[in-house]
């Protein structure tokens, strides 16, 4: 459901951007989703859509760069790959990981004219 | 300026004076064709041509300042902004408003059901008034819950969030207005019952406080890691359920323990009062504490 609340910040973003740059239309906007940011990345699109009409960004094409989630394992100590926070390290079995990466929400760059 | 489109507004001071308002929403355009020699007192930075003007067209006027046969005047503008990042710096306000004045803020976040509003009735009668406290509630719809704290004698106030699942930064900072906050006081906010999105929501907060029940399943914490991921301390409540229920405590606190293995854990139960000591001396020590580093900053600062 929050999509809705994050496709809103994305707007937010893009339009204190435009002011800023003074561009009239925004054609594309890339966003870096990690894997383990709790994103559903269709829901995602449906509330962009709903959001960003009658807005300096309507029909604007999006693209999403999913960014695969990492981890310290703190019994092994190596950075392992982590798909779910609730997974066992794949080296040693631990449930000790640090999630270091794969949980970040960026707007990475916007195609504005 | 240019009287076309008021173009480059808010850059420009011609001779030192600054230019014109920009036009508001519903009012008339002005337009006004340039006259022959005359120019602009600054670059263009729009796409459309000008009314004739002179007889030219300007393909350098784009904000490329280029052209290619055939392309756009598009450009690519690189961001890397954190889509959260309004939010944040809201949560932060809050967070530096707490921690000048001593408050001790907790964020509660559980399943709809969980026990919350109960949980928090017991603790504002235990505390008594030492340290002060204040409740913000969130829910969908109706004031139902800060009634409930009210009568329980603590100020209370409610925020629906009609479509919204979970309460934001700016929210809070708002309630925190309209509440008046006391120096060195308690506040506790009271989530909207959902596991899934307020994880995302910092709201200022010193702690994420999630309470998991009993009734629920002992895979609560797999299923939704991402909560349980951001709490420091985890309440089993309605343990004095546990004896009619058939509910592995042990497993249900070490499936928390896979998802975030730092996580704290109390067992409690709103009516008969078990582990209520353990928490109370959690939240009086943390208060403290508050308070603490509030005058060691205030001393470390000149005067």
């Amino acid at each position: 459901m929050h999509e809705m609340s994050i496709a809103e910040s994305v707007l937010q973003i893009i339009e204190d951007t435009a002011r800023a740059e003074g561009c009239a239309r925004v054609k594309a906007v890339w966003l870096e989703i990690g894997q383990l940011a709790g994103v559903e990345k269709e829901s995602l699109r449906f509330c962009f859509d709903v959001v960003t009409r009658d807005s300096i960004a309507r029909d604007a094409r999006l693209e999403i760069i999913e960014t695969a989630g990492q981890g310290w394992c703190l019994e092994c100590a190596c950075n392992v790959a982590v798909t779910a926070r609730y997974e066992p390290c794949p080296n040693c079995g631990s449930f000790q990981i640090e999630v270091t990466g794969g949980d970040e929400m960026r707007v990475k760059e916007l195609e504005v004219e | 300026m240019c009287m076309t489109c008021g173009c480059g507004m808010g850059q420009t001071l011609i001779a030192g004076h600054a230019l014109q308002k920009p036009r508001k929403p519903g009012e008339a355009l002005r337009f006004r064709v340039h006259e022959e020699g005359a120019t602009h007192a600054q670059p263009h930075d729009h796409t459309h041509v000008h009314a004739p003007a002179h007889d030219t067209i300007d393909f350098g006027a784009g904000p490329a300042g280029a052209h290619a046969p055939g392309m756009s005047q598009s450009r690519m503008v690189r961001i890397e902004r954190d889509i959260l990042s309004k939010n944040n710096g809201y949560a932060d306000q809050n967070r530096r408003y707490f921690s000048a004045h001593g408050i001790f803020a907790l964020n509660l976040v559980s399943s709809p059901g969980s026990g919350k509003t109960t949980l928090l009735v017991k603790t504002v009668a235990a505390l008594n008034g030492t340290p002060p406290l204040a409740v913000i509630e969130g829910d969908q719809q109706t004031d139902n819950d800060a009634a409930r704290i009210r009568a329980a004698g603590a100020p209370a106030l409610q925020i629906n969030t009609g479509k919204g699942c979970h309460l934001d930064a700016h929210m809070v900072g708002q309630a925190m207005q309209q509440l008046g906050l006391q120096d060195d006081s308690l506040l506790l906010i009271e989530n909207v019952g959902n596991l899934v999105c307020p994880a995302g929501f910092d709201l200022g907060e010193a702690h994420k406080v999630v309470i998991f029940s009993v009734t629920e399943g002992e895979d609560k914490p797999l299923k939704y890691p991402d909560m349980f991921r951001a709490a420091d301390l985890m309440l089993l409540s309605k343990c004095d359920l546990l004896p009619h229920l058939d509910f592995d405590a042990d497993l249900a606190v070490a499936n928390a323990h896979r998802v975030h293995p730092g996580i704290r854990v109390i067992r409690v139960s709103a009516s008969s009062g078990a582990g209520m000591a353990e928490w109370l001396a959690w939240i009086t020590t943390a208060c403290r504490n508050a308070v603490v580093s509030k005058r060691r900053v205030a001393e470390a600062l000149p005067e």
